[in-house]
């Protein structure tokens, strides 16, 4: 058992975070405020670092990488909240290509997305809340998938309709683009007799997607764990700054106390996150335990994001609340991963059905 | 990253479920399983067994008894321990003076005290805490005056936890009133609680239970060889014990323990069909998943022997889960809890009986050991730079 980084998954950190530096609020507003919501010369970095064909096959145009580096990298992009669509593109809708797909696809799309030139996106969300909305009708989609990330943008849409998957063009289907509050882009979109592609043979693909859903939660949880890490140092540097009655705020241990909550709150979430990508990375994980890990890390994430971005904004005071700072697009952002994938309170309910069918929770294998 | 236990990590965990599962008597696991007092023989006898077979003081120096396990291998020892409700070695033997004998004291002092602290042939009580000095250890008034060679101790000690088992007292002392900070002035005695002029009385606890003392010193005389490492050099040893302390203190797999058995008891009463029930059930095990796993991180980087500073995240989040899961208790009791004090005759089950006394009692947790508060204070100045 082992929850540090090796020598590779360092560089690749710091590569990462190198290349990142720049990305401060600042840079970031502008960056959002105009379509696609994202860098696009940004994600061609990213695409020459091998970043975005990480956790790929070399066959397929990636890298051959594992769950560990895929976190690694999401925690970067975390930290800074960087708006890029990393675990969206990436780890759900290369992730589904990659479970599913056929030799070609993958070559073609994989390989696209490995190298910058294709961004795919996962529609699955309908307007009820459900996973529905979408039916197919011989070789065509129709139906409305809403919100669909990053839409707006997409050169491919992953289409999750009647328990299957297919690849459909943007170009056959209406799509209206918006921003999401935190700083995204999310799209309602039409499909009329929408012309669709199975993926690989185009059977059942409920559990195959369930455990892409699990690898892309645990990333996502890396995500807000850099997150929150930002916003406890903002906090921190912060009271060690501010001024009132004469004194820095660290004078006050009203406020000190409840930075050493978030602190603990900080250190419970990286323990079970990190676990769970060993759990996601560990070859004699079955997909239950995947499942499950991935249940548990969210779960913790969703406490602790609302806890440490709450907190955040009250320890920062009004300057917490404007949008020219940046602790409350971090608390924006957290709220967001908190609902995407599944919420606290239905991991609550998914923990449940197996509830009485152990007796503690072993850490270990 | 890596999630599974080498081979001879796998083969020791299940070494030492067997040893606990099989060498301790049933009985007393059974006791600690249903939340019953199992008295000093049955702490004795358990830490005798273990001491025989070498695993009652892992964490102290090889050759005083210890065992050169690597952290994550002393972390096994502990949990497993637990997860078999086997009651551990008295912490304040194992975990306080036998650690701080073995780094501070002489030869001497080693050869005639360890011992017979890791077979439990003495029962040590920890004499630190005062009517003025709670948190504010270093504020402590006990003095002890050289006489000729001797120490002569006045003063008064409380919380004193079973301190009516005990053969002997490791006793913070003012030996130098004048000192410039008064941590400086600060001397570790050991003394035997029968010599003449140490009284202790019992202070009632709120579940009605005896479990701590006040002790009183009139005139108490120390010979010199009852002085630990060199005078006015308690409150290094302080510090050192307090820090072992934290480490030991976080009761994960205890609460994993008293949790699954709860679980197993709504189980069966249906309660656990409930929603909002086993929606309480599962964040608590979350949380404690939580919680160990840092407790596996926190040991991992605590290979130089001192404890990570995120030790206090341990003490505080483990007391918090552990009360937490003896207020769940009195809640699927309910009413039933009210027979706190039935004996045989009733039909309410044991598990209810005991559930109120045992929150009650264990709302001590989040203020021995360094309160939780003075956590806080740790984990905003040292690790936050507050």
């Amino acid at each position: 058992m082992d929850f540090t980084l090796d020598g590779e998954q360092t560089a690749l950190r710091d590569a990462v975070r190198g290349l990142l530096k720049g990305y401060d609020n600042e840079h970031r507003r502008e960056v959002v405020a105009e379509d696609p919501g994202f860098d696009e010369s940004l994600w061609g970095k990213l695409a020459e670092m091998g970043v975005l064909g990480l956790p790929f096959a070399e066959d397929d145009g990636g890298m051959g990488a594992g769950p560990a580096e895929v976190s690694v990298v999401a925690e970067e992009l975390g930290r800074v909240i960087a708006p890029e669509p990393f675990v969206e593109a990436v780890v759900l809708a290369g992730g589904l290509v990659a479970a599913l797909g056929s030799d070609e696809q993958k070559k073609e799309i994989l390989g696209g997305l490995s190298s910058g030139e294709l961004v795919p996106a996962f529609a699955w969300s309908d307007p009820t809340g459900g996973e529905g909305g979408v039916s197919v009708d011989g070789d065509t989609l129709s139906g409305v998938k809403e919100p669909v990330l990053n839409a707006g943008r997409a050169d491919l849409f992953v289409v999750f309709a009647d328990g299957r998957l297919f690849l459909v063009d943007p170009a056959d289907t209406e799509v209206t683009s918006y921003s999401t509050f935190d700083g995204g882009r999310a799209a309602h979109v039409s499909f009329d007799k929408s012309p669709a592609t199975p993926l690989g043979e185009g059977g059942d693909a409920t559990e195959a997607t369930k455990d892409v859903i699990a690898a892309a939660t645990i990333a996502y949880c890396h995500e807000a764990l850099g997150a929150m890490d930002s916003a406890l140092k903002m906090t921190t540097e912060y009271l060690t700054t501010r001024k009132q009655f004469g004194m820095t705020l660290n004078r006050f241990q009203a406020l000190t106390f409840r930075a050493a909550d978030m602190y603990t709150s900080l250190e419970l979430t990286r323990s079970i996150v990190t676990w769970a990508t060993m759990v996601l990375a560990d070859e004699d994980s079955d997909a239950e335990k995947k499942r499950e890990a991935a249940a548990r890390a969210k779960l913790q994430v969703s406490k602790a994001g609302r806890h440490i971005g709450q907190e955040a904004i009250q320890l920062h005071g009004g300057i917490g609340m404007t949008a020219e700072y940046a602790v409350g697009h971090l608390t924006a952002r957290l709220t967001a991963i908190d609902h995407l994938l599944g919420d606290g309170r239905q991991q609550i309910k998914n923990l449940s059905r197996r509830l009485t069918s152990y007796d503690v929770v072993e850490p270990l294998p | 990253m890596q999630l599974a236990l080498t081979e001879e990590e796998t083969a020791f965990r299940e070494e030492m479920r067997t040893f606990f599962t099989t060498k301790i008597p049933q009985e007393l696991r059974d006791a600690i399983a249903a939340g019953r007092h199992i008295g000093k023989e049955g702490i004795v006898e358990s830490q005798r067994i273990m001491n025989e077979a070498g695993i009652a003081v892992p964490n102290w120096p090889v050759e005083w008894g210890g065992q050169d396990w690597t952290p994550l291998q002393k972390h096994i020892w502990h949990e497993e321990m637990q997860l078999a409700c086997v009651p551990p070695p008295l912490a304040f033997n194992a975990n306080m003076i036998g650690p701080v004998i073995a780094h501070f004291g002489n030869e001497e002092q080693k050869k005639k005290f360890l011992p017979p602290t890791a077979n439990l042939d003495i029962w040590w009580a920890q004499g630190f805490s005062e009517p003025d000095a709670g948190s504010d250890l270093a504020s402590l008034k006990t003095k002890a005056v050289k006489d000729g060679d001797d120490w002569i101790v006045n003063g008064q000690k409380t919380w004193t936890t079973l301190g009516q088992h005990a053969d002997w007292i490791f006793c913070l002392c003012r030996t130098d009133p004048d000192a410039p900070k008064k941590q400086a002035g600060i001397s570790m005695l050991v003394f035997p609680m029968d010599t003449e002029g140490v009284e202790l009385r019992p202070i009632e606890l709120i579940d009605g239970g005896f479990e701590v003392n006040e002790v009183f010193f009139q005139d108490v005389r120390v010979p010199p060889e009852g002085l630990i490492g060199e005078e006015n050099q308690g409150w290094t040893q302080a510090k050192f014990l307090l820090g072992n302390e934290r480490v030991g203190v976080a009761p994960v797999g205890a609460t994993k323990r008293a949790l699954a058995t709860l679980k197993a008891t709504a189980a069966e009463s249906g309660d656990l069909e409930d929603p909002l029930v086993a929606s309480q059930f599962i964040e608590l095990e979350n949380a404690l998943l939580a919680l160990e796993l840092t407790a596996l991180r926190v040991v991992a980087n605590s290979s130089d022997g001192k404890p990570h500073p995120a030790s206090s995240v341990l003490k505080l989040k483990g007391t918090e889960l552990q009360q937490a899961v003896s207020e769940l208790a009195v809640d699927l009791a309910g009413p039933l809890a009210l027979a706190s004090g039935a004996g045989e005759g009733s039909d309410i089950p044991d598990w209810a009986r005991v559930a109120t006394p045992n929150y009650l009692n264990l709302r001590k947790a989040s203020i021995y050991g360094g309160s939780n508060e003075i956590q806080r204070q740790i984990i905003a100045g040292t690790i936050l730079g507050l």
